[in-house]
C-alpha cells in the first residue's frame, strides 16, 4: 500500500535531529510537527516572523497577531522570538535553519525543483519557496510519487518553471524514499507492499536502488 | 517635535494617483486597515502597490483592488482573491512576483541606504532572467535593486508623537523594514502614547524613519485562517 499524507509526514520526521532549526512548508509538511521523535528537541521556524512555533490555539484563545506563515492561528511556546521578515530571511539565507520540508509538483534527478508555477494557469506566487530552496542546508520534498493523471513527478528535468536548481537532497513520496545522488534519484526504502517495479515503471528520472534497500518501517 | 496628525484621511490626504506605495503586513495580518480604507475613500487610482500580499476580495488590498486603484501589485503571494485574479488575467492589472525574503531585503536595503544587494533566491529560475549574476566564492548571486516608493503606509501596535514604533508578535513581519524604507511614512498605531512611555529598549522602529503617526479606530483584525484545537 503506498503511504498516506500521515504516514508520508511520520516518515520525514524521523530526519529531525536534536538541536535542529527546521522550517516547514504548506500540506504534508505541515503535519511533520505532529510526529517529531521524543526526546528530540525541535525549533520550528515560521517565515512570517516566528521562531519557536506552538500548536493550534484552544477554541476562543486565537489572537489575530499570531499566526504561522499558512496564515493560520497559531501559539507561541516557552524561548519563542519574533522578528521581522528581513531578519527572518536572513536566518534563511545565512544558513541557520538546519532543515526544509516543502511540497513539490517536480523533481529532477539532478535535485532541481519545480513548486510555484504553472504555465497559463493563475499564478499565486512562490511566497519564501525560492529563498528557502536556495539556502536551505537540508531540503526535502515531500510529495506525491504521480501526479492526477498518474505521470511520475520525479523527472529527469523538470518541464515547470524552476523554483530553485540542484538544491533538493531527499525526496519521501508515497511510495519510497528517494536520495538525489549524482546517479539520479537512489531508492533507499519502499513503502510496505510497493514492489520495486512500481517504482521503476513510476519513476521517469534516472533511478538507482540502493543494494541494501529496504521495506520502511512505518 | 509632533508628527501627529488628526487621523488616517489627513495622513493619505496628499498621496496622488500614481504614486509608489509600500504596503505594511502578512497576509491580513499587521496591515494598515485605517489608511486603506482611507484610500479607498480618497479615490485615488493607478497606484504601485508594493505588499507581500494583495488581501482578501473584500478586505485588505482587496478593497483596492475592487476600485481599481491599483495599476500595478509587486507581492510573493496573491492567493486568495477571486478579483485579483480576474483583473490579471484580462490584463487590468499589472504583477510582479518577488521571492519573499527578496521582497523583504529589497525593502531593508531602501531603509539602509544600499542601493542593491545580492541574493542567492531565484538564481536559475525566470525571476533571474535580466538580471546582473555574480559569483561569491563558487555560488551564483543574483543582483536585486531596492525598492523605491513615495509612501510607506505602516501599522503597529504603539507608537509615541515623536514617531517611535513596537510591533505585536507576528504582526510585525513587513512593517519595520518597510517603514525604514518610505520616502514618507506613515504610522498607524492601536495605541499612540506621549514620549517617555515607551521603554527605548523595546523600541523597533525609532521616529526618524517615521512622518506622520495617528491612532486608528476599529480595528478589525480578520483572521485568514482560524485554526484551533479542542480543549482535552
Amino acid at each position: 500500500m503506498p503511504l498516506n499524507k500521515e504516514q508520508i509526514a511520520r516518515r520525514i520526521a524521523r530526519e529531525l535531529r536534536d538541536g535542529y532549526y527546521v522550517n516547514l512548508g504548506i500540506g504534508i509538511p505541515t503535519l511533520v510537527a505532529n510526529y517529531i521523535p521524543e526526546g528530540c528537541d525541535v525549533v520550528l521556524q515560521s517565515e512570517n516572523g516566528l521562531l519557536g512555533m506552538g500548536p493550534f490555539p484552544f477554541e476562543g484563545e486565537a489572537d489575530p497577531d499570531l499566526i504561522n506563515a499558512g496564515k493560520q492561528t497559531i501559539t507561541t511556546l516557552p524561548g519563542s522570538a519574533f522578528f521581522d521578515s528581513a531578519m527572518s530571511f536572513g536566518m534563511i539565507r545565512s544558513g541557520r535553519v538546519d532543515l526544509t520540508v516543502l511540497g513539490a509538483m517536480e523533481v529532477a534527478d539532478n535535485g532541481d525543483i519545480a513548486n510555484w508555477k504553472i504555465p497559463k494557469k493563475m499564478v499565486k506566487g512562490m511566497g519564501g519557496a525560492m529563498d528557502l530552496v536556495a539556502a536551505a542546508k537540508n531540503i526535502i520534498v515531500a510529495m506525491q510519487h504521480t501526479n492526477p493523471k498518474g505521470e511520475s513527478k520525479l523527472l529527469p528535468q523538470c518541464t515547470l518553471p524552476l523554483t530553485g536548481v540542484g538544491c533538493i537532497k531527499k525526496v519521501v513520496t508515497d511510495l519510497g524514499v528517494f536520495d538525489i545522488t549524482p546517479n539520479g534519484f537512489r531508492c533507499i526504502e519502499y513503502a510496505p507492499g510497493v514492489t520495486i517495479d512500481e517504482i521503476k515503471a513510476k519513476t521517469a528520472g534516472r533511478l538507482v536502488i540502493a543494494d541494501d534497500v529496504k521495506e520502511m518501517d512505518i | 517635535m509632533n508628527k501627529v496628525v488628526s487621523g488616517a484621511d489627513e495622513a493619505v490626504k496628499d498621496i496622488p494617483s500614481g504614486a509608489t506605495l509600500l504596503l505594511g503586513g502578512f497576509g491580513l495580518c499587521g496591515i494598515p486597515e485605517n489608511c486603506i480604507a482611507a484610500l479607498v475613500r480618497s479615490g485615488v487610482d493607478n497606484l504601485t502597490c508594493i505588499s507581500n500580499n494583495a488581501g482578501v476580495d473584500d478586505f485588505g488590498i482587496g478593497l483596492m483592488l475592487q476600485k481599481r486603484q491599483v495599476k500595478k501589485m509587486i507581492s510573493s503571494y496573491v492567493g486568495e482573491n477571486a478579483e485579483f485574479e480576474r483583473q490579471m488575467l484580462t490584463g487590468e492589472l499589472e504583477v510582479e512576483l518577488v521571492p519573499q525574503g527578496t521582497l523583504a531585503t529589497r525593502c531593508m536595503a531602501s531603509g539602509y541606504g544600499m542601493p542593491a544587494v545580492y541574493v542567492l533566491a531565484g538564481y536559475g529560475t525566470e525571476v533571474a532572467e535580466g538580471k546582473e549574476v555574480r559569483n561569491f566564492d563558487g555560488k551564483n548571486y543574483i543582483l536585486e535593486h531596492a525598492f523605491k516608493s513615495d509612501f510607506a503606509i505602516v501599522k503597529a501596535w504603539k507608537g509615541d508623537t515623536m514617531g517611535n514604533l513596537i510591533f505585536k508578535e507576528t504582526a510585525r513581519n513587513f512593517n519595520p523594514m518597510m517603514a525604514m524604507a518610505g520616502k514618507i511614512t506613515i504610522a498607524e498605531v492601536e495605541e499612540l502614547v506621549e514620549p517617555g512611555e515607551l521603554d527605548p529598549n523595546y523600541v523597533h522602529v525609532p521616529g526618524i524613519y517615521v512622518n506622520r503617526i495617528f491612532q486608528g479606530t476599529d480595528y478589525e483584525k480578520r483572521i485568514e485562517q482560524l485554526t484551533v484545537r479542542k480543549k482535552a
